[in-house]
């Protein structure tokens, strides 16, 4: 601390527990004790409170010794000679105003004021009730778990809370667009004088929300204690910790979340209490005013407070003096963020994959309804490829009217002494993250079924055909320059070309399908672990198998390999089989040494193929989650995306905490969707035929797969007898409706 | 200027001088210049063990009667000295633990647990279940334990435990992990007793294990039960020096070691009916002031002003404002008795252990402390007529303000608040290199050397070095008296430090508490080497121990339980064993060897502040630390920014920082 900023900090803090006080006496007399409080769809009621002490707040009532906690944590400022020591007094009053500030959220959700409304506001992607007129609120878990993997994985490095407004709309923008191009999740909050960098972004039509990883959450500054639930949820659900753990959560976020606030504009005593709670996460502050700068180190790894006047920071253009802000953030916090740089003339990142361009600002279209797109990567000699060599052949989008649609075929050749054929699929599947990072790029399917549109922004700025090369190039060698060498792309519009291609990429499709079908677990001398999340959840291991992809739905066998390859001491390792111990419920010796030690001892044995007997640990980034139903002999599947209560009697929320943190628990598992429909899944249970309710979600995005896999398993009608939301949210409904249609479940062996 | 201004460094304490020399009163002072010491007792080479002697080992003698060797006999009086040190400190702890005994048992109803967290951690720690159970259950359980590790004749001190694991096994393998805290004191007497021991180096290994059995076991517990009886300090504001006397109110001075007394005391001082009383007898109040390290006990938990250290007890009467000073244990000059005659001063008594000839004695007794205490303030009270009756009154406008109340678990908490508390700020400002070390500062007084000279400059030195010092005792008195135990004294510090302190609201230089509050460091120092990135042991840290102005025995123990602990340390005024070569060699390199701290006798301050930064950095290079550098650091704080906070806030560019700091 600083002694000024101990004095603000210690001010801002005392007057917002006093008016959470205010708050909570008027609300225990206008809606009483009993009256529920609680946040949009979490598990983990006012999850700052919970944290911090543990407390289960689920009614107005409740909030009384949260407030009687704060108090305990309050201090005078330091008095102007011979003052106390204040550090550690400020940090408690900086806890004591997110409480308040958390507090003064569940008393607002009550009385109907929260999420707040925001006129003209359009999200992409948000928990908020409509995406049209309300800030988001505080993020669901659900949204939370969808983001897990790329938080674990380094590709989302962390969150950037902004508070405040910008010296300009420009320089707004330009903020928020280098944390952008650097996967950085930005949350919004705070005002200087009721302007809000809210206000700044929409006024420079900037697309917020979830899919453009930039998350407004209100005008005001107690709106940011959203982010840091945000975080304490982190470490609840993938940290495995539980609530009142509080030192572990707090180092827990110090040592693995990457986040930092940036304090825009006149910091006030209420943003200086608030910045105090944030640094108790280990999370830095930057300011882009002149306010005391403390930079010994300790309870954040780097510098706790910088100050980076915006007219002191070198550059012309708001854009040079941004790149420098958001740089030095990064370097307080310790981030390693790795950027490839794209030479496209749009902005580039994973923040910008999640844009949509619509019809109406759509310059042309490849793939859809009037036109055929497809794309095919194949390894070739290395002396068949002329590295950086980007071809089109045929015409340009030039002459095509505005808002319509040509023939485009994207042929990448790859050559590399460690590249293999098995790579293909893997690397092809790249194609669709890579175009879609482009802003005003927007990227669907792949294969012969890809669908790519350009807006007329991006071609305004100079965006043409070769940019997909380019872009392409760039990220192969970026991300995979360990198996790949070289890189050539053709963009084939020409039809006559287009066609001969079109026929060579699905000859090779075909293949690829026959070669994944036999890939079989008994086909394979060795499996992959993945650790990736062991930075998250220290005590689980994946074992991933050709016929059981990871949990996440990210990890496929093939994608392990072809990590292993790029990084042969990273977090996908192959383990050898060994013996199979019991090849039905698919237990392997060698499996069970690595995960022994993988572990560190949590876990010593597990299945890969069954849900009751040592099933596999589960980090907390599931896809799905899966539980039994003991009174209808079966299981059921809720999907992440699945808000509604189970026959369970919890929500997919509640579930992700017994199931998530790395616990073995007989009878949950957490899945990825696509392991449903392999000939593997829980086959040592009873297979496909046990799944007795799966959220509605699951049938109809995998209607195909499923059909399939029914079939498959000897009962074509099979899916139509399971049971969805729709009609069954308990198991006394959900074993009616099995009786109904004749579910095989009911007459297999007993489960218990 | 006065002629005192060369014997000490206090111009309170120069100024009384100037009085008493006027008044014809002999002080300490006057006595230092005419007794010479004694040149064979010096250099520690008397022996008077056994009535064949005493032997004089100078000149051509170079043995004893018995034969003992000069390195004997040196060693023989250290470790004598060693042990008679330990005893009063561990004494003072088992008196702590009696009480705290009497107190659970309901025989001392004025005390009461006034730590009930301290209490259960303390007694967690000792293995005694807390679980639905009476805080005076559980209070006489710890008491219990704690008298047991007294007279505990097998096994090992429990508190070795609070060391880091390297360093239990140090003392393991060595043999030297005390069993019980008098059991080592009583060995080392029956060791040095004539023809017994007669192994310089094995003498002096056990002067090590007896002062871990204070450090680590006596003192320790001492600590623990004061922070559960009156509270474990926190951070207050005090002030120091003889300008804390009062003109018009009663001035009562306690003085000595323990707060068991003094803290009754402090309670009848603020007792309506007692100030009512003074009023009665034309005083407007009653001022409670400390002397030593009572001062040290009442200042650390209750802010109770402190009027000097060692040698300002003399001249504290000599003010002629004192109306009592009340005496408990240890360094209570019995010279107090012939000064006080001069003056109206009631000179008190209070210890079953220390009675003065000439003073009143109202011996103190836990079961009715309370009583006793208002009957001694009283006795002040009454005294307050008699004031400037025979004798003018001159209270030195001299007082400095302070700090104090650094508990190692205040310490903790300062660096990260209730959840985030931990030692990982200070460890990582070492790391750096924004701090270069630490340093503890401790000890006495000795009018063989310039009074508080050496303490300050050395402590001055160091902190313009970016070295954190944390102090107890009469060392703590001497620089608090100086102002540079209050957070303004930042402008004395190194800039590193600077930013340190700064970032955390404290002054460069930290007051622990009194002598026994040393093991406050020994557990500060364990915390910070198991924190992570400065080794793994005591030993490893960049720290030095400095008693710059040392007089007692007592701070002989202190010394060797440090050196044992793994620590260099740096002793100055005079050299007891200056007679043996050998002694030296062994407690020095022989020591290091051994446990990795070492004792050295080094009478130049600029040699000692020379030293201590050389062996910091040697740490510093060994932990493979990067080498300090003065100028790395210091940029940041509310100090760059002055220019900035001057400019009214409507009319702050807050944009740009040039327009106010210089050179940015």
């Amino acid at each position: 601390m600083s002694r000024y900023i101990a004095t603000r900090a210690l001010r801002g803090a005392n007057l917002i527990v006093k008016e959470f006080d205010a708050q909570l006496q008027k609300a225990l007399a206008e809606l009483g004790p009993d009256k529920e409080v609680q946040f949009t769809n979490t598990a983990y009621y006012l999850p700052t409170i919970l944290g911090y002490t543990g407390m289960s707040v689920e009614t107005i009532g409740g909030l009384k010794p949260v407030l009687d906690h704060c108090r305990g944590l309050l201090h005078s400022p330091p008095e102007n000679r011979t003052w106390l020591p204040y550090l550690g007094e400020t940090l408690d009053a900086g806890v004591a105003t997110l409480l308040a500030e958390e507090g003064i959220m569940a008393i607002r959700f009550a009385n109907g004021q929260e999420p707040q409304r925001m006129p003209g506001l359009e999200l992409t992607g948000t928990s908020a009730p409509s995406d049209t007129g309300y800030m988001n609120g505080p993020i669901d878990d659900i949204q939370l778990r969808s983001w897990g993997i790329q938080l674990v994985d380094g590709r989302m490095p962390g969150f950037a809370a902004i508070i405040g407004k910008a010296k300009t709309n420009e320089a707004a923008v330009e903020i928020v667009r280098q944390l952008q191009r650097r996967n950085i999740l930005i949350f919004l909050s705070g005002n200087v004088n009721g302007r809000s960098i809210i206000h700044q972004l929409m006024e420079e039509g900037v697309e917020m929300g979830y899919d453009t990883y930039i998350v407004p959450f209100g005008l005001d500054t107690i709106s940011t204690v959203y982010p840091m639930g945000f975080a304490t949820r982190s470490a609840l659900t993938f940290g495995g910790m539980k609530g009142g753990q509080t030192r572990e959560i707090l180092l827990y976020n110090k040592y693995r979340v990457f986040a930092f606030a940036l304090a825009l504009g006149e910091v006030d005593d209420l943003k200086y209490a608030t910045a105090a709670g944030a640094i108790t996460y280990g999370f830095p502050v930057i300011a882009d005013t002149v306010i005391p700068e403390i930079r010994p180190t300790g309870i954040t790894q780097y510098e706790h407070v910088i100050s980076m006047p915006w007219d002191d920071i070198e550059g012309q253009t708001d854009a040079e003096k941004a790149a420098r802000f958001v740089q030095q953030a990064i370097e307080v916090r310790g981030v390693k963020i790795k950027i490839t740089e794209v030479p496209v003339p749009v902005p580039y990142g994973s923040a910008f994959e999640g844009e949509r361009v619509r019809k109406a600002d759509m310059r042309v279209e490849f793939g859809g309804k009037y036109s055929r797109c497809f794309e095919y990567l194949r390894m070739v000699g290395l002396d068949d490829v002329e590295d950086h060599k980007i071809e089109v052949i045929g015409p340009g989008f030039e002459d095509v009217e505005e808002g319509g649609a040509i023939d485009l075929g994207i042929l990448v050749e790859v050559a590399g002494r460690k590249m293999q054929e098995d790579f293909e699929p893997v690397l092809e599947r790249q194609i669709h993250y890579f175009i879609n990072g482009a802003s005003g790029i927007q990227h669907i399917g792949q294969r012969d079924i890809a669908w790519i549109r350009i807006s007329k922004g991006a071609t305004d700025k100079g965006f043409d055909l070769k940019h997909f090369g380019e872009i392409l190039y760039a990220r192969f060698h970026g991300d995979f320059g360990a198996i790949v060498d070289k890189v050539q792309v053709k963009l084939i519009t020409e039809p006559e070309l287009h066609a001969e291609w079109l026929e060579k990429a699905r000859t090779a499709f075909d293949y690829r399908n026959q070669r994944l079908a036999e890939m079989t677990d008994e086909a394979v001398g060795e499996f992959y672990s993945c650790t990736l999340c062991q930075s998250f959840a220290p005590d689980h291991i994946c074992v991933v198998s050709p016929e059981r992809l990871g949990l996440c739905g990210a990890y496929n066998w093939l994608d392990c390999k072809a990590s292993f390859q790029i990084n042969p001491t990273g977090p996908n390792q192959p383990i050898p089989k060994g013996n199979a111990i019991d090849a039905w419920t698919g237990v392997f010796d060698n499996v069970n040494e690595f995960v022994q030690q993988g572990s560190h001892g949590a876990v010593d044995t597990v299945t890969m193929y069954s849900i009751m007997e040592y099933p596999m640990t589960s980090c907390g980034c599931f896809e799905c989650i899966m539980m039994i139903l003991p009174m209808c002999n079966g299981f059921m599947i809720v999907s992440r995306e699945d808000p509604s209560m189970t026959p369970a009697g919890m929500t997919f929320s509640t579930l992700a905490g017994m199931a998530g943190g790395g616990l073995q628990t007989p009878g949950v598992l957490g899945i990825g969707k696509y392991f449903i429909i392999s000939n593997k899944f829980i086959r040592a249970d009873g297979g496909l035929k046990r799944i007795v309710w799966m959220s509605s979600f699951l049938k109809e995005t995998m209607a195909e797969e499923l059909k399939e896999a029914a079939i498959r398993a000897g009962d074509p009608d099979l899916i139509d007898k399971i049971a969805d939301e729709r009609v069954a949210t308990t198991e006394d409904e959900v074993l009616a409706f099995l009786e109904e249609s004749g579910h095989p479940a009911l007459t297999m062996e007993p489960l218990m | 200027m006065s002629k005192y201004v060369s014997v000490t460094a206090d111009p309170a304490v120069e100024q009384l001088l100037e009085v008493a020399h006027e008044k014809g009163i002999e002080t300490a002072f006057d006595r230092a210049e005419y007794i010479k010491p004694c040149p064979i007792g010096s250099d520690g080479v008397c022996c008077k063990i056994c009535a064949m002697g005493p032997c004089r080992l100078v000149g051509k003698v170079k043995t004893g009667i018995c034969g003992a060797t000069v390195d004997t006999v040196v060693a023989r009086n250290l470790g004598r000295q060693i042990a008679a040190g330990a005893a009063a400190h561990s004494d003072h702890g088992r008196d702590m633990a009696l009480a705290l005994l009497a107190v659970a048992e309901g025989e001392a109803p004025d005390y009461r647990v006034r730590d009930i967290g301290k209490l259960v951690e303390v007694a967690t720690f000792l293995g005694i279940s807390v679980e639905g159970r009476e805080t005076n259950d559980i209070a006489k359980d710890v008491a219990e334990a704690a008298l047991a590790q007294f007279g505990q004749q097998r096994g090992t001190l429990k508190y070795l435990e609070r060391a880091p694991r390297k360093r239990q096994q140090i003392w393991k393998d060595l043999g030297i992990a005390p069993r019980g805290i008098d059991r080592e004191v009583v060995e080392t007497l029956h060791r040095t007793h004539i023809g017994n021991d007669q192994d310089a180096e094995h003498i002096l290994d056990h002067g090590l294990r007896t002062a871990l059995s204070d450090g680590w076991g006596g003192s320790m517990l001492s600590t623990d039960i004061t922070d559960i009886l009156f509270g474990t300090p926190v951070p207050l504001t005090s002030e120091v020096n003889m300008g804390c006397l009062e003109e018009d109110e009663v001035n009562i001075i306690v003085h000595g070691h323990e707060p068991l007394l003094s803290e009754l005391i402090l309670m009848a001082c603020q007792d309506p009916e007692m100030i009512e009383y003074a009023k009665t007898k034309g005083a407007k109040g009653i001022n409670l002031t400390g002397i030593c390290c009572t001062a040290n006990e009442t200042l650390m938990r209750q802010g109770v002003r402190s009027a000097g250290n060692f040698l300002s007890q003399e001249l504290a009467i000599a003010t002629g404002a004192v109306e009592a000073m009340v005496v408990d244990i240890q360094c209570i000059m019995q010279a107090l008795v012939g000064v006080a005659e001069h003056y109206h001063t009631k000179l008190i008594t209070t210890s079953r252990k220390a009675k003065i000839t000439g003073a009143t004695h109202i011996e103190f007794d836990e079961h009715k402390a309370f009583e006793i205490a208002k009957r001694i303030v009283k006795e002040g009270i009454d005294n307050f007529p008699n004031r400037g009756k025979a004798e003018k009154v001159y209270i030195p406008n001299v007082s400095a303000p302070l700090v104090a109340g650094f508990s190692h678990e205040y310490l903790r908490y300062m660096q990260g608040g209730y959840y985030r508390g931990s030692f990982r700020p200070l460890n990582d400002a070492v790391m750096t290199g924004r701090i270069r070390g630490v340093a503890g500062v401790v000890g006495c007084n000795n009018p063989r050397t310039p009074h508080d000279y050496t303490h300050n400059y050395v402590v001055q030195e160091l902190i313009k070095n970016d070295v954190l010092v944390v102090q107890t005792g009469c060392s703590a008195i001497s620089v608090a008296k100086l102002g540079l135990l209050g957070p303004e004294a930042l402008d004395h510090a190194g800039p590193g430090l600077r930013e340190v302190c700064e970032a955390i609201g404290i002054p460069p230089v930290l007051h622990l508490g009194s002598c026994v509050d040393n093991t406050r460091i020994l557990t500060v120092a364990s915390q910070m080497a198991t924190e992570g990135g400065l080794g793994d042991d005591i030993g490893d840290l960049p720290a030095v121990g400095l008693a710059p102005e040392w007089m007692s025995e007592k701070a002989l123990s202190i010394g060797a339980y440090f050196v044992a602990s793994g620590v260099y340390v740096i002793f100055g005024t005079k050299n007891p064993i200056a007679g043996s070569e050998e002694v030296q060699r062994l407690i020095s390199e022989g020591w290091e060897s051994k446990v990795g701290g070492k004792l050295e006798f080094i009478l130049d301050p600029e040699e000692m502040v020379q030293k201590t930064l050389e062996h910091i950095d040697l740490k510093r290079a060994e932990l493979g630390l990067p080498e300090y550098d003065p100028d790395r650091f210091g940029q940041s704080g509310d100090a760059p920014l002055e220019a900035f906070f001057a400019v009214p806030p409507e009319e702050r560019n807050l944009y740009s920082r040039k327009a106010y700091v210089s050179g940015d």
